[in-house]
């Protein structure tokens, strides 16, 4: 239990040991933890970041597809009107061309009736004078009686 | 184990006594085995001391070779793995010793953060240095007490070759280190405050009164207390680092001297010396801690400043 040069040799050989510590260890240690944590701190900063990110995007989608799909029924919308419009008016115009040519047609029968009946009243005075010619033979004269012999074809 | 050839007293003083390399003046009486005057000195002589007597007769101008070897051997074991590892170190998933090496790091670190807000590169790699290496210089006080000593008796022929394994069971060690806390204390003080602002704390402190001349009267009992606890603290650093080891290799030794005594308290003896041994990681590590700690604290009140304020 004698105190002596120990003493100093341990001083010595302690700052010694906190120069060499300091130097070689302390430092390169320290720098590597260090550059460690900040890539952990901007991994983790990055991932923050993403997850924004995503959520961000994910609103943006959601939105663009609450609004395509908006569009999309105003869309329907506007072409559900626009057939029915097209239907009326289809309707409409195949009602019109109906009437039309119904009423063609019923014109042209008319027309037809008409034309037969003049015939046919032509026919019937033509007959009618034959025959009332043939049985008076000479006591009527064509011209004469023409006038007679037409009101009683238009009574027909 | 040792009983054969000793008697308890020597095997415990043998086990206490360091190998001691020093200078005996001349006309020192130099005495054999038996007590007999064997040689005497006709000039100053360096030389290794055979006996405990002429260890202290050597009185300062002495070195024990093997506090020294243990001490400065696992002091550098220390710096050279961690050397090794900080040289490969890198910023990537660190594996083996580099974790474990990080861990004590930032262990220390995170400590001296907590005790220590001023600026100076040198207080963490210190803090580092004195825990490793304490540690591992109480860490010599697991292995069991006979076999260097025995190997050190065979290797040399000499079965009475002194030679102590644990350097923090000699004072000058723990004193050693508490003494260069204390000059770094005195350094960083007036480096940080000047020389006068050093004399200021030694003098003003802690009675102070705004009369200069209560003050004159203030400061010779202000010097006596400051000095009191300026040199109580590196004393009180060292002896108990010692005081604890030296308390527990003691133990480890009287626990030894059972060895010899019979196969049943042999066999009781290894119990006691296996419980002992875990117990005493508990102090390994504490008094590495403390000693560190401390030091910390004494370091950072080195450098505050504005404690100095109140003065002005």
């Amino acid at each position: 239990m004698n105190i002596n040069l120990t003493l100093i040799g341990q001083s010595i050989s302690f700052l010694f040991f906190v120069w060499f510590c300091h130097a070689f260890v302390w430092s390169a240690i320290r720098k590597a933890m260090d550059e460690r944590e900040k890539q952990i701190a901007d991994g983790l900063d990055a991932a923050d970041r993403a997850g924004r990110d995503l959520e961000l995007a994910q609103e943006k989608a959601a939105k663009q597809l609450r609004e395509a799909k908006g569009e999309a029924a105003t869309i329907i919308d506007a072409a559900n009107k626009r057939a029915s419009q097209i239907v009326e008016e289809a309707k409409d115009v195949a009602r019109a061309e109906g009437e039309r040519l119904k009423a063609a047609a019923e014109a042209q029968i008319e027309q037809d009736v008409n034309r037969a009946k003049e015939q046919l009243r032509s026919q019937v005075a033509k007959l009618a004078l034959v025959g009332a010619s043939k049985v008076l033979e000479a006591s009527i004269d064509e011209s004469v009686h023409k006038d007679m012999v037409d009101k009683l074809a238009a009574s027909l | 184990m040792a009983a054969e050839s000793q008697s308890t007293v020597g095997y415990i003083q043998h086990h206490l006594t360091n190998l001691t390399y020093g200078k005996l003046p001349a006309g020192y009486e130099r005495l054999d085995d038996k007590g007999h005057v064997h040689e005497v000195l006709s000039q100053d002589t360096w030389t290794m001391a055979h006996s405990g007597a002429e260890a202290s007769d050597m009185g300062f101008m002495a070195i024990h070779v093997d506090s020294m070897f243990w001490s400065i051997g696992l002091g550098f074991l220390f710096l050279l793995i961690f050397a090794r590892i900080a040289k490969r170190a890198h910023s990537g998933v660190p594996r083996g010793a580099q974790n474990l090496v990080e861990m004590i790091i930032g262990f220390i670190d995170q400590t001296v953060k907590d005790g220590f807000h001023h600026k100076n590169a040198m207080i963490a790699p210190m803090a580092l240095t004195i825990f490793m290496w304490i540690i591992l210089m109480n860490t010599m006080d697991l292995v069991p007490v006979d076999w260097i000593p025995a190997f050190m008796g065979w290797v040399t022929g000499n079965s009475h070759f002194f030679f102590k394994v644990v350097p923090t069971t000699d004072p000058n060690v723990t004193l050693g280190m508490g003494f260069t806390v204390f000059g770094l204390m005195v350094y960083f003080t007036i480096a940080k405050k000047g020389f006068m602002g050093f004399v200021k704390e030694l003098t003003l402190h802690p009675f102070h009164s705004p009369k200069w001349y209560v003050n004159i009267l203030l400061v010779p009992i202000n010097f006596a207390l400051e000095a009191i606890s300026w040199i109580s603290k590196p004393i009180s650093l060292g002896l108990r680092l010692f005081g604890n080891m030296y308390a527990g290799e003691m133990i480890f030794i009287l626990i030894a001297t059972m060895f010899g005594a019979g196969l049943v308290l042999g066999i009781f003896a290894g119990v006691l010396q296996w419980a002992w041994a875990v117990f005493h990681i508990l102090v390994i590590t504490l008094q590495a801690f403390v000693f560190m700690v401390l030091t910390i604290v004494y370091m950072a009140t080195a450098h505050q400043i504005e404690e100095e304020d109140q003065f002005h």
